[in-house]
């Protein structure tokens, strides 16, 4: 079995180049959308079946103009399904065509999946699309197929300034507190590892060096990190109370009779013609 | 407030669809059996017409679930695991749509051997088969709203009360529709206390469910999304649901008007139970 692998993406180095969506386009044949025009340099918007990398531009130009130590004026990452070792999309998928690898990523069989779309409501970083070409859903494999030749995943590959590194685990994590450590002694205050520890999914597969807080980024924070099936039991007694109740309902109301009205056991008098 | 960053499954006009009929096979199975177990003898060729009814819609049920699929030929794949080395079958209990599946499937079977009993192609199973066959129908009425709480979608996630609010109504449905089919019986004359009877359930029911729709909101409150479930269209809709609940409430009360009675009530009912499952999903979604 082959160490646990996976992507350190260290946004206070990403300039915003897109060459991983392009590598990725390219390696995984995804055609991509068309281009939109958005408040910012992104053109691609998000995270689904054609846009497995993403780079997000965001927005923070204060009002007043920027001078020198007032902060920074935008924010990038190159954003990635997570490959979360407690897997939101894997939880509910009901055809188990999402499986864990033996990379220890997170991996949609295309000949399994239907295309019922329930892992798209479930994972919580709009990682995962609706692919209207195939009729199922997509996202990052991670190049499952370069991964299997020993290669490194084609993001990581192009990447010009290293900001996504690519390498077993146990490695990346080193990496990760050794730049942490350096920001933070450059004064860095609101850097953080993100997915790092098992604090947010059980730690993910592709983690992150933040510039400010999760939720900034458009991440849910380590209170809001929940997986879908924390709402099973709170469902299903709701809707067992409720439909014991109107199964009462139902007896008390079907028990009353008109006067002179036979009661149950007497022979039935009516038919549906 | 709870922070979600997911995107939409876009679950449209199919699954709306299938989540109201599933509702009323559900609920009209259940009411049948419940008419047979309580009711009076008066009752039976109501309690035929929903057992009449009940398989049909299972029937469409399946196929707008299946076209729903982005893959409908592997609608198979629910039930079957097609991983290469493992096989079997897939049953997720922790996974609300996979259980779903499977109800479905036995629901249909069960509607099924009920649609021929009343047909006479079968002689008569019993009560148990009924009453077995109710647990299954009131599971396929709720699970639907259990699939949406389970997720990580804001609002659907943020409330457990949607099971509880699907079940109600779908019960509530199913009484006005059968309340109405009852006007067609070939004992019409006779079927005005089975009429009565239904009506006043259907005043229970709405009672549930205007509970549920309190607890949605509640919920969605505690969570920070209820300005989205409010906002532009889904408010008008949500009043609109509201209204409909008005003739059951009246006829509970013992005001029943001519105007607010019979085929009226039941369309009015029907349609304000088919826009809550609207608002209820597209509101969370678009």
């Amino acid at each position: 079995m082959p160490e646990p692998v996976g992507f350190f993406t260290d946004t206070s180095i990403c300039i915003g180049c897109k060459a991983c969506e392009v590598a990725c386009k390219e390696w995984n044949q995804l055609p991509g959308n068309t281009p939109k025009f958005l408040d910012s340099f992104d053109n691609t918007g998000q995270l689904d079946a054609e846009n497995w990398r993403h780079v997000k531009f965001i927005d923070l130009v204060p009002e007043a103009p920027i001078v020198a130590g007032n902060g920074s004026a935008w924010l990038l990452m190159a954003d990635i399904c997570k490959h979360c070792t407690h897997a939101s999309c894997m939880e509910v998928c009901p055809t188990d065509a999402i499986i864990k690898t033996e990379y220890n990523t997170i991996y949609i069989q295309q000949d399994a999946c239907n295309g019922c779309r329930d892992c798209i409501s479930a994972c919580p970083y709009g990682a995962i699309g609706f692919n209207e070409r195939t009729g199922t859903v997509g996202k990052c494999t991670m190049c499952y197929d370069r991964l299997q030749a020993d290669m490194t995943p084609a993001c990581a590959k192009a990447c010009p300034t290293q900001s996504i590194q690519y390498g077993t685990l146990t490695e990346l994590h080193q990496k990760a507190d050794a730049r942490l450590a350096t920001l933070k002694a450059q004064g860095y205050e609101k850097a953080e590892l993100y997915g790092r520890d098992d604090s947010v999914y059980g730690g993910l597969g592709a983690f992150f060096l933040l510039m400010d807080k999760p939720e900034v980024y458009g991440l849910p924070n380590a209170a809001n990190a929940g997986l879908p099936s924390r709402n099973n039991f709170g469902g299903y007694v709701n809707a067992f109370i409720v439909a014991a109740l109107g199964v009462f309902a139902g007896m008390v109301a079907f028990r009353k009779r008109s006067p002179g009205e036979p009661d149950a056991g007497a022979p039935a008098t009516g038919g549906a013609r | 407030m709870a922070e979600h960053f997911v995107q939409p499954p876009h679950w449209e006009w199919y699954i709306v669809s299938y989540f109201f009929l599933a509702g009323l096979a559900g609920g009209s199975y259940t009411l049948a059996t419940m008419l047979r177990l309580w009711g009076s003898p008066r009752d039976e060729g109501t309690a035929r017409m929903a057992f009449l009814v009940a398989f049909p819609l299972v029937v469409v049920c399946g196929i707008f679930l299946t076209i729903d699929l982005g893959q409908p030929l592997r609608f198979w794949h629910m039930l079957i695991n097609t991983t290469p080395g493992v096989g079997g079958v897939n049953f997720k209990y922790w996974s609300p749509i996979s259980i779903g599946s499977w109800a479905l499937l036995i629901f249909g079977v069960f509607s099924f051997v009920s649609f021929l009993e009343t047909l006479g192609y079968l002689r008569p199973i019993g009560r148990v088969n009924e009453i077995i066959g109710s647990i299954v129908a009131l599971f396929l009425a709720s699970y639907t709203g259990v699939v949406l709480s389970v997720s990580n979608q804001p609002v659907w996630s943020d409330s457990y009360a949607i099971g509880g609010l699907f079940v109600a109504s779908a019960l509530s449905a199913s009484a006005a529709l059968l309340s109405w089919l009852s006007t067609y019986r070939s004992d019409a004359a006779s079927a005005e206390p089975t009429e009565q009877r239904l009506e006043t359930a259907d005043g229970y029911f709405v009672v549930l469910e205007l509970l549920m729709i309190a607890a949605f909101f509640m919920t969605l409150s505690t969570a920070g999304t209820i300005g989205r479930m409010l906002s532009g269209p889904w408010l008008i809709l949500w009043i609109l649901v509201l209204v409909s609940l008005i003739p059951p409430l009246l006829s509970l009360a013992g005001r029943r008007t001519t105007a607010l009675s019979g085929i009226g009530s039941a369309v009015v009912v029907l349609v304000g139970v088919f826009l809550l499952r609207f608002v209820v999903i597209f509101g969370a979604q678009f």
